[in-house]
C-alpha cells in the first residue's frame, strides 16, 4: 500500500448552458489500492467539509458493468488501463506527483448536464429505432427448439458485452457511434431469432444513428477505448447487412 | 384501521393454484386496457419487464427510473445465472423439485403456494429469453447449457458467461425500449420517488423528484407497481450499487404498506474481502466460481507460507469437510457463516487475515486454463483488476458481503402491498425467497413477477375500475405530498452542519454490520436500537449539504436516502430482535445447535412478521401471517 499525491485538473460546468471550467485541485493521501472512483468520492467529501460542491459524476455499479461510469481520464477514455472501465481503473496506474486532468465524454450528441456528467439518451433512441427482437410476452416457444451453433452464440455474446457507455463516441474523432451500433446489430443480427428483422433492423438503427452522430472513418480509437473490447469487425458486419437493406427492403416493398 | 393480512391464497392443490387462479381473475378487455393508466417505478428486470408485457397488452404505462437509462438497473451486475426447471440434462429436475429446493433453501420461511407459482414460470423465463435473443451459453451441438449453483444437486443453471443478469436485463431494456418507441410506454428517466400518494385507502399515484432540476412533480394513475430493488446499501458496504436504496418502498411503508420481514439479510459467501477503510463497496464473485473453486484456509492461525506452499494436510478444506454431501456448494448462509467461523478463529488469509481461499489449482489441472478461462475468465480478470492478484497463479482471496435482502414490502398472492392498488414486485417485495434465497433464483424471481405474475394479476383489480378516471394531481393529497417533498429537501440543505451523507451512512453501515449481520445477539441489537436514533437526531443536526436543490445534486440525493435508511435499520433490528430463532440469513447467537447450526423454532416462528408503521420508527407494530406447509415437510435443513 503506497500514498500518493496528485494533482486533479477537473472540468467544472454548472450546467448544460453555463460556460465551462478546469478547475486545479490537489488530492494529498491518495491511497493506492483504491479505486479512481473512489479516489473522487475522497476528493468530494474534503470539497464538502470546506463547503463547496461535490464534483458531479456519473457512477453506480462500480464493477464495470452498468455503463453508468464514463471521464476522459488525460485525454483516454475511462482512463490509461485497456479493456477497463473507470469504476475499476485503480490509483495503482498512477504514480506520485501525477497530473490527471479529468473531462467528460467530449461529443455534439452527448451535452454536458453538470461537471462530469453527460446526457446520452441518444443511444436509447438508437435502440428504440429498432434494438430488438420482437417477442411479445406469452408466445414463446421452447428454448431447445432452435439449436444455435456454439461459434454463433459466441460471438453474438461479444458483441452482446457493450455496456452502453459511450466511450467508443467519446474516443471518436468524428464522435459516431458505429461501435456501439454495431454491437447491438451485431449481436441481434447474427442469432437465427434475428433474422425476421435484420435488415429493418440495421437500417432503422443505423439511419437513427446518423441523425445524432458523426461518421465513421476507420480510425479504430473506437476499439481500443472499449472497456469490454469489442471489436470493430461488427461495424463491417453492420456495413454489409446496412448496404444489403437498401436492396432487400426496396425489394419487399415493390413486391408488397 | 386494523391491519389485515390477507395471503389470498387461491383454492386448490398445489400444482392447481397458479393455474385455478388465472382463470378465476378478472380480465379487461384488449380494447378497454387503453382507458388505464399504469405507474410503474424501477426499470429493472421485474420493473422493465412489466412495463413492456403490460404496454404490449394495451394499457397506458409510465415507468420511472433514476437512473439516465433503464439499462442501468442493478439487475445488470447478477453474474452466475437463473434457474429453471427445464430438466434439460435429464437429471431428475422437476417443477415440483425446484419448488422444494426453493422453500428448504429459504428455511421454510417462504409462501408454498408463491415459490411453486415461480417455479412453474421458471420455464416459460427461458423461453421467453431465448426468442428475445439473449445469448445463453450453448454446447456445441447447439442447445442450451447448465451449471450447478448452490443448494441444488441438479444442474439447472441457465447463463451467459458471467454477465448472465445484463444480458437478461438487456434483453428486458430492448422490449421496454420498443414500447417506448410504440409510444405505449412513457419513460420519465433520472426521475426519483419521493412519495407515494394514497387517496381514500387506495393507492393514487406518486411524487417525483427530478434529478436535474430539482423539480417535484406528481403522477396519478389506476394502479402503482414499484419494482425499487433490495435495501442492502443500509450496511453502507455491500455489493449493491451506490444508487440503491430504500426510499420507494420505505414512503410506500409510511403510506400504509406494511414491510415484512426486514432482518432476512442475505451475506453472501464470495466477495472480495475489503481492503481499506475508504472502500466505497464490496465486489462480488459469482457463487458459480464454486462449481470449480475449493474454499479452504489453513489449519494453524500462526500460518505465514504463501498458498502454494502449504500441504495438503495443512489445508482445512472446511466446507467439504463439514458438509461432505453439498461440499463447495453449500447454500449461501451456510457457506457465509462457516467461513466467519474460520475468520473469528483467527484463521482468516491476505494482509488483514479477513478471508479465506477459493482455489482453483485442482480444476485448471483437471480440465486446462482453457475451459477455466471459457468458464470464468471475466471473473477472473475482473478479480485481478481490483486485486492485482491473478486467480490463476494464487487462489482467490473470498469473504462474505452483504448482497441481497429477502425481506421488503408485504404482498399478497397478487403481489399487492396492504394499500390496495400498490403493487411491489422482484426484491422489492419479500414474497419468494423466505429466509435465505438461492443462488441464480433473483433474476428468476424479479422476471417472474414482471412477465407472469403481475400482468396476470393486475387485471383483477383493474376491471371494477373501467370508467373511473384516475385522481387528478391537483387532489389536495398530491399537493400536500409535494410540499412535504419540498420542505424535506429544502430542509436538508438548510441544516448546515459539519457531516456529509456518506460520513453518515458509513457510520450507521458500521453499527448495522456489526449488531445486525452475520450474527445478532440480544444484546448487540439492544445496542444497535439505542444508537441508531440517536445517530440519526445528529444527522437532522448536523448534515452538510453543499449546493443547490435546483440542479443536479448528487449530495442532497444521497441525503434523502440516508434519511429513510435510518427508519428501515431500526425496524431491521427490531424484527432481528423478536425473532427468537435462526433460520437462513438470520442467525441469532442465542439460537444454534452445539455444533454451531441454525436452529429453527417452527412453534413459535413459522410466521411472516410484517411492519405497520405508526409514525415512530422506533415503535412499528408488529402483525403476523402463519405460514402452511401442506407439500413440503418442514425438517431441519441439512446439507451434510
Amino acid at each position: 500500500m503506497n500514498e500518493l499525491n496528485v494533482t486533479l485538473k477537473v472540468w467544472r460546468q454548472e450546467g448544460p448552458d453555463a460556460p465551462g471550467r478546469f478547475d486545479t485541485i490537489s488530492a494529498p493521501g491518495v491511497n493506492d489500492e483504491m479505486s479512481f472512483l473512489e479516489m473522487l468520492d475522497l476528493v468530494n467529501e474534503r470539497l464538502i467539509n470546506e463547503g463547496q460542491d461535490a464534483i458531479a459524476f456519473d457512477h453506480d455499479c462500480r464493477e464495470g458493468i452498468c455503463g453508468t461510469c464514463s471521464l476522459m481520464i488525460n485525454g483516454q477514455a475511462h482512463g490509461p488501463q485497456k479493456g477497463t472501465a473507470t469504476c475499476q481503473l485503480h490509483m495503482r496506474k498512477f504514480s506520485n506527483g501525477d497530473e490527471i486532468v479529468i473531462e467528460p465524454w467530449r461529443a455534439t450528441a452527448f451535452p454536458v448536464i453538470k461537471d462530469l456528467m453527460v446526457d446520452r439518451s441518444a443511444f436509447d433512441r438508437i435502440v428504440e429505432a429498432g434494438g430488438f427482437i420482437t417477442a411479445e410476452t406469452g408466445g414463446a416457444s421452447d428454448a431447445n427448439l432452435t439449436p444455435i451453433p456454439k461459434p454463433v452464440a459466441d460471438s453474438a455474446m461479444d458483441a452482446a458485452a457493450c455496456i452502453g457507455c459511450g466511450a467508443c463516441v467519446a474516443a471518436c474523432p468524428n464522435s459516431a457511434a458505429q461501435l456501439f451500433t454495431a454491437a447491438k446489430v451485431g449481436h441481434l443480427n447474427l442469432m437465427p431469432q434475428g433474422q425476421p428483422e435484420r435488415y429493418r433492423r440495421v437500417e432503422a438503427m443505423v439511419d437513427t444513428m446518423e441523425d445524432f452522430f458523426g461518421s465513421c472513418t476507420n480510425h479504430g480509437e473506437c476499439e481500443e477505448a472499449c472497456p469490454k473490447e469489442i471489436s470493430i469487425d461488427f461495424i463491417a458486419l453492420m456495413n454489409k447487412d446496412y448496404l444489403a437493406s437498401k436492396f432487400k427492403n426496396r425489394r419487399l416493398t415493390a413486391r408488397s | 384501521m386494523a391491519m389485515t393480512l390477507d395471503a389470498k391464497i387461491p383454492d386448490g392443490p398445489i400444482g392447481e393454484k397458479w393455474t385455478n387462479y388465472q382463470f378465476a381473475r378478472k380480465l379487461v378487455n384488449p380494447a378497454n386496457r387503453r382507458k388505464y393508466d399504469i405507474i410503474i417505478v424501477g426499470t429493472g428486470l421485474a420493473g422493465g419487464a412489466a412495463a413492456a408485457t403490460l404496454g404490449e397488452q394495451g394499457y397506458n404505462v409510465k415507468a420511472f427510473t433514476f437512473h439516465d437509462s433503464p439499462r442501468r438497473a442493478h439487475s445488470i451486475a447478477a453474474q452466475g445465472g437463473i434457474n429453471a426447471a427445464k430438466n434439460y440434462k435429464g437429471d431428475g429436475d422437476s417443477v415440483f423439485r425446484l419448488f422444494y429446493d426453493t422453500v428448504k433453501g429459504g428455511d421454510f420461511r417462504s409462501r408454498e403456494a408463491n415459490v411453486h407459482r415461480l417455479a412453474e414460470e421458471s420455464v416459460r423465463i427461458i423461453d421467453q429469453m431465448t426468442a428475445q435473443g439473449v445469448p445463453f451459453a450453448r454446447e456445441y451441438g447447439g442447445l442450451l447449457d447448465n451449471r450447478s449453483f448452490g443448494g441444488a444437486q441438479v444442474s439447472r443453471t441457465f447463463y451467459a458467461r458471467g454477465q448472465t443478469g445484463q444480458q437478461l436485463l438487456l434483453g428486458v431494456y430492448q422490449q421496454l425500449e420498443r414500447q417506448v418507441g410504440l409510444g405505449r410506454v412513457q419513460l420519465h428517466n433520472r426521475s426519483e420517488l419521493v412519495d407515494v400518494v394514497v387517496v381514500d385507502g387506495q393507492a393514487a399515484g406518486i411524487v417525483v423528484r427530478d434529478l436535474l432540476t430539482g423539480e417535484i412533480t406528481s403522477h396519478s394513475a389506476h394502479a402503482v407497481v414499484l419494482a425499487t430493488g433490495g435495501y442492502s446499501n443500509a450496511f453502507f458496504l455491500s455489493t449493491n450499487a451506490m444508487a440503491c436504496n430504500v426510499t420507494a418502498a420505505w414512503r410506500a411503508h409510511r403510506k400504509g404498506a406494511a414491510f415484512a420481514n426486514p432482518c432476512y439479510t442475505q451475506i453472501h459467501p464470495t466477495c472480495i474481502p475489503q481492503s481499506d477503510d475508504f472502500q466505497s463497496k464490496l465486489t462480488l464473485m459469482s457463487e458459480s466460481l464454486r462449481n470449480d473453486g475449493r474454499i479452504w484456509a489453513p489449519t494453524d492461525p500462526d500460518e505465514t507460507r504463501s498458498a502454494d506452499q502449504i500441504p495438503e494436510d495443512h489445508r482445512d478444506y472446511y466446507l467439504e469437510r463439514r458438509y461432505p454431501s453439498f461440499g463447495n456448494l453449500a447454500p449461501r448462509d451456510i457457506a457465509s457463516r462457516a467461513a466467519k467461523v474460520v475468520v473469528d478463529e483467527g484463521r482468516g488469509v491476505g494482509p488483514l487475515k479477513n478471508g479465506v481461499y477459493l482455489d482453483f489449482a485442482d480444476a485448471i489441472g483437471r480440465l486446462g486454463e482453457d475451459t477455466i478461462t471459457e468458464r470464468y475468465g471475466n471473473l477472473f480478470e475482473m478479480y485481478e483488476r481490483i486485486t492485482d492478484e491473478s486467480p490463476y497463479q494464487v487462489p482467490m482471496r473470498i469473504y462474505p458481503a452483504v448482497h441481497y435482502t429477502m425481506g421488503g414490502l408485504w404482498v399478497d398472492y397478487e403481489l399487492m402491498t396492504t394499500v390496495p392498488g400498490l403493487y411491489a414486485a422482484g426484491e422489492a417485495n419479500f414474497s419468494d425467497h423466505g429466509a435465505n434465497r438461492l443462488g441464480a433464483s433473483a433474476l428468476m424471481q424479479g422476471l417472474a413477477d414482471g412477465y407472469f405474475v403481475l400482468p396476470n394479476t393486475i387485471s383483477n383489480y383493474l376491471a371494477p375500475q373501467l370508467g373511473t378516471q384516475p385522481v387528478p394531481t391537483g387532489h389536495a393529497e398530491f399537493r400536500a405530498a409535494e410540499e412535504a417533498a419540498r420542505e424535506r429537501f429544502d430542509g436538508y440543505l438548510a441544516i448546515g452542519g459539519t457531516q456529509s451523507p456518506d460520513a453518515f451512512h458509513m457510520k450507521l453501515g458500521r453499527i448495522m454490520w456489526d449488531y445486525c449481520g452475520m450474527e445478532r445477539t440480544r444484546e448487540g441489537l439492544e445496542k444497535a436500537l439505542a444508537e441508531i436514533p440517536a445517530l440519526h437526531e445528529e444527522f437532522r443536526k448536523d448534515l452538510r449539504v453543499t449546493g443547490n436543490g435546483r440542479s443536479v445534486n448528487q449530495t442532497l440525493e444521497k441525503a434523502g436516502r440516508v434519511d429513510d435508511f435510518f427508519e428501515l435499520a431500526q425496524v431491521m433490528c427490531l424484527d432481528a430482535l423478536t425473532r427468537e430463532e435462526s433460520c437462513g440469513g438470520h442467525f441469532r447467537g442465542e439460537h444454534q445447535t452445539n455444533e454451531g447450526e441454525a436452529e429453527r423454532d417452527d412453534d413459535h416462528f413459522a410466521h411472516v412478521a410484517a411492519w405497520e408503521w405508526t409514525g415512530d420508527p422506533s415503535a412499528p407494530t408488529r402483525h403476523t401471517e402463519a405460514l402452511e406447509f401442506d407439500n413440503v415437510h418442514l425438517a431441519v435443513r441439512s446439507y451434510k
